[in-house]
């Protein structure tokens, strides 16, 4: 694929060119240039921090249309865990489940029982590169090929507990109504916008089983109605185990896949550090590793509507009433045996932090950053469109930006010329005399 | 001129609080110049664990870095009590580190065996004035 699919894009305008988003990217992926922001495509990782820090709302996440199920004669939604955090005083999954079909769907395979199929798989874990890291969170995944690629061979062979929701919803219901796979449409309600952009550019396989996606916060208002409608009691058929739906919560994971020794880290600039360390292999006696970009884990997603404590909060109330055994090893091992539960692709690095192809013209420029960075300000304050001065000079050296882009250096280049019209006004006088 | 990038990073001793920059910074260098991840990978835990050996034993010292197109060079030299027994010091898990950093999950003896091992020319000076160590990588 040419051009990289991106959920995460700029409304121009509702863009003021102010600097949050550039200051909160955590792969430096955004410039402010002529006054709007502008995304640099190789470099952004669909997290969606921009999107939670903008105060205009010009940082939007692309989802599919909902009128999209349309175009499939069976549809079947796939709610992520998450969801559940949305509402107050929710007592069984079951609400939601029908809820979701009187919006148009003909059934729910909810994600959290793909999260329960991916569990059963752990110990299935390659045990020669410690830690073993999460595949569960596209961001991180994204974050690891362009920013920690000597960190992939760590990633878990397991497919992402949507994929799996995918696989089995697709089989289960064709076979039960003897359906053709063609026909049915599974659609994943997200809480974030690198769920999406991973349906587009899937990891681990070379296409999606997802049909599309919509957001958490567009089917809040629908499927809110629809929870209050009188006679939503009705069984909902086969749900999730606790353990599939706290995945929704960082930690979750760990817990459901039976691992001890693990780390669970949310929110992505605390999950860099820990990669960092990682990487300088100081953790290596760490079993496993979970990483979640959005604070407490999905249930942080930006496009979640709820705040993610109270969403923390109402999942563990939830949990009392659900399911408390894990789905049966007879359910599970089918999709273990027959591999669908294992990355078909190995998954690549892309790294995009070099600055030229040719190392030693790699060298030179990089001379030329170090001393354009001790000629600036050191102020990092992004009046010039860069994250900091550093990036600056990079953005310099690559051709994308001028020194004079410096507020203070253009100040400090003013009031040279201006001490040069007063010498040279001067020196006319003095020469007209 | 040859072609070579040099930087040089001043290390304190017992600066917790900026213990692991250098080498955070050795990498960031690393990357911009588009080293292989796994060669990277290598120079970033070697460069951390001399980092941290400088700020737990001695009085300070400098890092350098060397790149030129074929060779990354670290040299680490400091100031400080120097290593008494080298041969002992390179054996797995022997540590002269005293208590309190160990509880800061630092002083495990793996620093210069691990170092040793993920450099591909490895030489150690050490006496009562200092240790200097030369590291090599080839790209």
């Amino acid at each position: 694929m040419n051009t990289y699919f991106h959920s995460v894009r700029l409304d121009r305008d509702k863009c003021k060119g102010c600097t949050n988003c550039i200051k909160h990217c955590p792969t430096e992926a955004i410039r402010v240039r002529d006054g709007k922001a502008q995304i640099i495509a190789e470099r952004c990782i669909d997290c969606g921090e921009c999107i939670r820090v903008c105060p205009y709302h010009a940082k939007i996440a692309y989802t599919d249309p909902f009128s999209d199920i349309g175009k499939y004669k069976y549809k079947i939604a796939l709610p992520a865990p998450a969801l559940y955090g949305q509402f107050k005083n929710l007592t069984s999954i079951d609400r939601v489940v029908l809820g979701l079909k009187l919006m148009g769907f003909d059934d729910v395979y909810e994600v959290a029982r793909g999260a329960d199929i991916v569990s059963s798989a752990a110990h299935r874990i390659d045990k020669h590169n410690y830690p073993a890291i999460s595949s569960a969170c596209p961001a991180i995944v994204r974050l690891i090929q362009v920013r920690f690629p000597s960190l992939i061979g760590n990633i878990v062979n397991l497919q992402t507990p949507m994929e799996m929701a995918a696989i089995a919803a697709k089989r289960e219901y064709a076979a039960k109504h003897n359906a053709n796979p063609d026909d049915i449409g599974v659609f994943f309600i997200t809480p974030c916008p690198a769920k999406m952009t991973s349906i587009k550019n899937p990891y681990g396989l070379n296409k999606s089983n997802v049909s599309g996606a919509f957001s958490v916060i567009d089917i809040y208002g629908l499927l809110a109605g629809q929870l209050k409608k009188p006679g939503v009691t009705a069984d909902a058929g086969d749900t999730a185990s606790v353990y599939g739906v706290n995945w929704a919560n960082s930690g979750g994971e760990s817990a459901a896949s039976g691992i001890d020794n693990y780390l669970a880290v949310d929110g992505i600039q605390n999950v860099i550090k820990v990669l960092e360390e990682i990487e300088n292999q100081k953790l290596s006696d760490l079993e496993f590793f979970e990483g979640l970009a959005c604070p407490g884990g999905c249930v942080g997603g930006p496009l979640t509507f709820e705040n993610p404590y109270v969403a923390r909060s109402r999942i563990r109330s939830l949990s009392k009433k659900i399911k408390q055994k894990k789905p049966s090893a007879e359910y599970t091992q089918q999709y273990i045996k027959d591999g669908s539960v294992f990355f078909k692709e190995p998954i690549k690095a892309h790294p995009i932090m070099s600055i030229d192809n040719d190392m030693v013209a790699a060298m030179k420029k990089l001379e030329q950053i170090e001393s354009i960075t001790e000629r600036l300000p050191g102020l990092d304050c992004g009046s010039c469109g860069s994250p900091s001065c550093r990036a600056m000079a990079e953005d310099i050296v690559r051709g994308d930006a001028k020194e004079m882009d410096c507020v203070f250096k253009l100040r400090d280049k003013v009031s040279l010329l201006a001490e040069q019209m007063v010498e040279l006004t001067v020196k006319n006088k003095q020469g007209d005399k | 001129m040859p072609d070579a990038f040099t930087e040089s990073f001043d290390i304190r001793a017992k600066d917790f609080s900026s213990a692991g920059e250098a080498s955070a910074k050795i990498k960031s260098v690393l990357r911009l110049l588009g080293i292989d991840p796994s060669l990277i990978r290598r120079v970033a835990v070697a460069a951390y664990e001399a980092e941290l050996n400088m700020v737990i034993h001695s009085s300070g010292g400098k890092m350098n870095l060397t790149i030129t197109p074929d060779c990354i060079a670290l040299l680490c030299s400091d100031t400080g009590p120097g290593i008494a027994d080298i041969n002992t010091a390179m054996r797995e898990g022997f540590s002269t580190a005293p208590h309190d950093i160990r509880m800061m999950g630092f002083g495990a003896g793996m620093g210069l065996p691990n170092i040793k091992k993920n450099c591909d020319t490895f030489s150690i000076v050490s006496d009562s004035g200092g240790t200097v160590l030369d590291l090599r990588f080839l790209i």
